[in-house]
């Protein structure tokens, strides 16, 4: 193969690594959009919570890669669903203002408490024996392959969960209609809590995968990689669970382009810049539909 | 005696000279203060923070409390006043030999910080809400980003070695000017504009509210003021880097706000006034000073852990204060309230009124 393809053929697949972690998050996004109309800000520090589960899975207890995956994603469903029962729930009936200060300051604690609980970085140990194929000059890991291939997994399995499950009719049913929906006996504070734990628990498998691929974690790391989270839900129109994961690999393939291209410190400007204008331009992203405002 | 002394009282606050008076009583003890060391120089600098940090909060209180819109792009304008400020009084203008002339570079500051407020209040036309939010945390992150690639200003780096040109006469000026403008700003015809946009745009523009003009001038004041605070943020802190102006500063004016309550001036005064000195209270010197007062009251071994581990914990605190808040207390200390001395003469009667039929103003 040309080094040209070969090039292009390697960054394609570190978009994927990245587009995968990114969906993952953003799938927590959207669904509690789509079910509650609120941007829950604290969800990229649940990710990092995530990846701390993660380091003291496999530090303290010693456990292989898929007890640790498995207790990660309880640990971050608890913490979100902790974090929807008692900060967002007296919250529903607020202003919508107060819901969203609320979960930036939510964030801001999680950052903090485990900044004074983990002062220093930590450093992950290898949970899986990482193997480097060479496929004609394109270097693909073993690692890279879990992560994209697991996070698919997941991503099918949610989408089967929310289109041919009762759990995600009555998801779908809350997003549709709030007023009646509660009247046909759907219990709407348990899909709520469902919704949050399943949001939450996929942010923890995220944090297991992005621990794994970068293996030093610290407090504020899920600043950033949440905000990218968040683009991609936009993009792909927020609400909609699978234009999240398509918008997902968009900004991952940007940010690679971006990257190959500039120096890496324009990353951010070019993912806000394209927030900014996705939302001046086309609110509802890809593939959601525009809401009209009645008066 | 109650009554009588309420009486008084009342008597006294409709006097005309007693603005007037006050004004001069606290610019004599501004001056007065630093120049006979009546208080020591930690003070001082509490003082100073203080006052910047109550433009701040009335500042944003005018888009976030009184106008209802969501703006999170505080600390962007902070950051836009207080780099301008900075490479004027480094670069331009002769601050060494002429002191003077460091007005003009936070007015300077002020100004291009109002510019960048008209980027953000175009998309406010359209886009409320949640989005809205996301716009000017957008913004943030951009201009952060932005400042961050330049490498003349200094990129990730900052600008260290700042003149130290803020003084607390001049935090009192900026203080009471920012005051000053946004009561009258808000007690004008713009500024019931600015509370119809808030209760119903889409009404207010009918009933001929040019609800573009109303959000045009009250982004532009509310950023020019955040400017004007970066600028002086910048002269006493004598360094700046992208990082000090991060959502974390933002979300410290928005817990000032919400303590002090929206909508409100003197909740807004209230509240930074007793946030930053339970932050200056809260941290590990000030609290091992205390301690070291009261070493009776408290055992050792506790004593110790908190003065090795406050610095870490404030912070914890600091987000914790601001969810409770909007759980428990989501009118703050002065929501929808005001001092009766922000009140103008002509306004009182309504708003007693108002207050005695127990409805907002």
């Amino acid at each position: 193969m040309s080094e040209g393809i070969v090039y292009w053929l390697q960054q394609i697949l570190n978009a994927l690594q990245l587009g995968s972690i990114y969906a993952l998050i953003a799938l927590g996004y959207t669904m509690v959009y789509g079910i509650l109309t609120m941007i829950n800000f604290a969800h990229g520090d649940v990710f990092m919570v995530g990846a701390f589960f993660c380091f003291l899975a496999a530090t303290y207890l010693g456990l292989p890669f898929a007890p640790t995956l498995l207790l990660t994603m309880i640990g971050a469903a608890l913490v979100g669903v902790l974090l929807e029962r008692l900060a967002y729930k007296p919250l529903r009936n607020a202003p919508r203002v107060s819901a969203i200060i609320t979960a930036l300051g939510l964030g801001l604690f999680l950052e903090n408490f485990t900044l004074a609980l983990a002062p220093y970085p930590k450093h992950i140990p290898p949970l899986l024996e990482n193997v480097s194929w060479d496929l004609g000059g394109v270097s693909l890991s073993s690692l890279q392959v879990i992560i994209i291939f697991l996070s698919l997994g997941l991503m099918f399995l949610l989408d089967y969960v929310v289109h041919r499950t009762p759990v995600g009719m009555a998801m779908r049913a809350i997003s549709w209609d709030k007023t009646f929906v509660p009247l046909m006996g759907v219990p709407v504070d348990l899909i709520i809590s469902v919704t949050f734990a399943i949001g939450a628990g996929l942010a923890g498998a995220a944090g297991t995968m992005y621990a794994l691929a970068y293996p030093v974690i610290d407090p504020y790391m899920g600043i950033m990689v949440g905000w990218k989270a968040f683009i991609s839900a936009v993009i792909g129109g927020i609400g909609n669970i699978r234009g999240a994961m398509i918008g997902a690999f968009i900004l991952g393939g940007v940010e690679i382009m971006v990257t190959a291209f500039f120096p890496s410190t324009y990353r951010d400007f070019v993912a806000f810049t394209l927030l900014l204008l996705l939302i001046v331009v086309r609110p509802y992203g890809i593939l959601g539909q525009p809401r009209t405002q009645k008066v | 005696m109650n009554t009588v002394l309420k009486d008084h009282w009342s008597k006294l606050l409709e006097q005309a000279w007693l603005v007037p008076v006050l004004l001069l009583i606290g610019f004599g003890l501004a001056f007065a203060i630093p120049e006979y060391g009546w208080l020591n120089k930690y003070i001082q600098l509490v003082l100073m923070y203080i006052g910047i940090n109550i433009i701040l909060t009335v500042s944003l209180n005018l888009v976030n409390g009184y106008m209802g819109e969501f703006s999170l792009a505080h600390a962007g304008f902070m950051a836009v006043g207080a780099y301008t400020a900075a490479l004027l009084t480094m670069k331009v203008l002769p601050v060494a030999a002429y002191p003077a002339l460091f007005p003009l570079a936070v007015l300077a500051g002020g100004m291009v910080a109002a510019i960048m407020g008209l980027i953000v209040a175009v998309p406010s036309f359209k886009i409320r809400g949640d989005y809205l939010a996301i716009i000017t945390l957008a913004f943030l992150m951009i201009v952060k980003s932005v400042i961050e690639n330049i490498d003349y200003i200094g990129g990730p780096r900052g600008i260290p070695g700042i003149k130290r040109l803020t003084t607390l006469p001049w935090v009192f000026f900026w203080t009471v000017a920012t005051v000053w403008m946004i009561r009258n700003f808000v007690y004008s015809k713009y500024g019931r504009g600015v509370l119809s946009i808030r209760e119903d745009e889409i009404a207010s523009d009918l009933m001929s509210v040019n609800t573009k003009r109303v959000k045009f001038l009250a982004f532009m004041l509310s950023s020019f003021c955040a400017g004007v605070a970066g600028a002086l943020f910048a002269h006493l802190l004598q360094f700046i880097s992208p990082r000090v102006f991060d959502i974390i500063k933002t979300t410290d004016v928005l817990i000032m706000v919400y303590l002090g309550g929206i909508a409100s001036i003197g909740g807004s005064i209230l509240g930074a006034t007793v946030y930053t000195a339970l932050m200056e209270l809260l941290r590990p010197s000030t609290m091992a000073a205390l301690l070291d007062w009261l070493p009776e009251l408290i055992f050792d071994p506790l004593n110790h852990y908190i003065i090795q581990n406050l610095g870490v914990w404030r912070m914890v605190i600091m987000p914790l204060l601001l969810v409770l808040v909007m759980l428990y207390w989501p009118r703050g200390m002065m929501g929808q309230r005001e001092f009766r001395g922000f009140i103008p003469r002509r306004d009182r009667e309504a708003h007693r009124r108002l207050n005695d039929l127990g409805e907002k103003p």
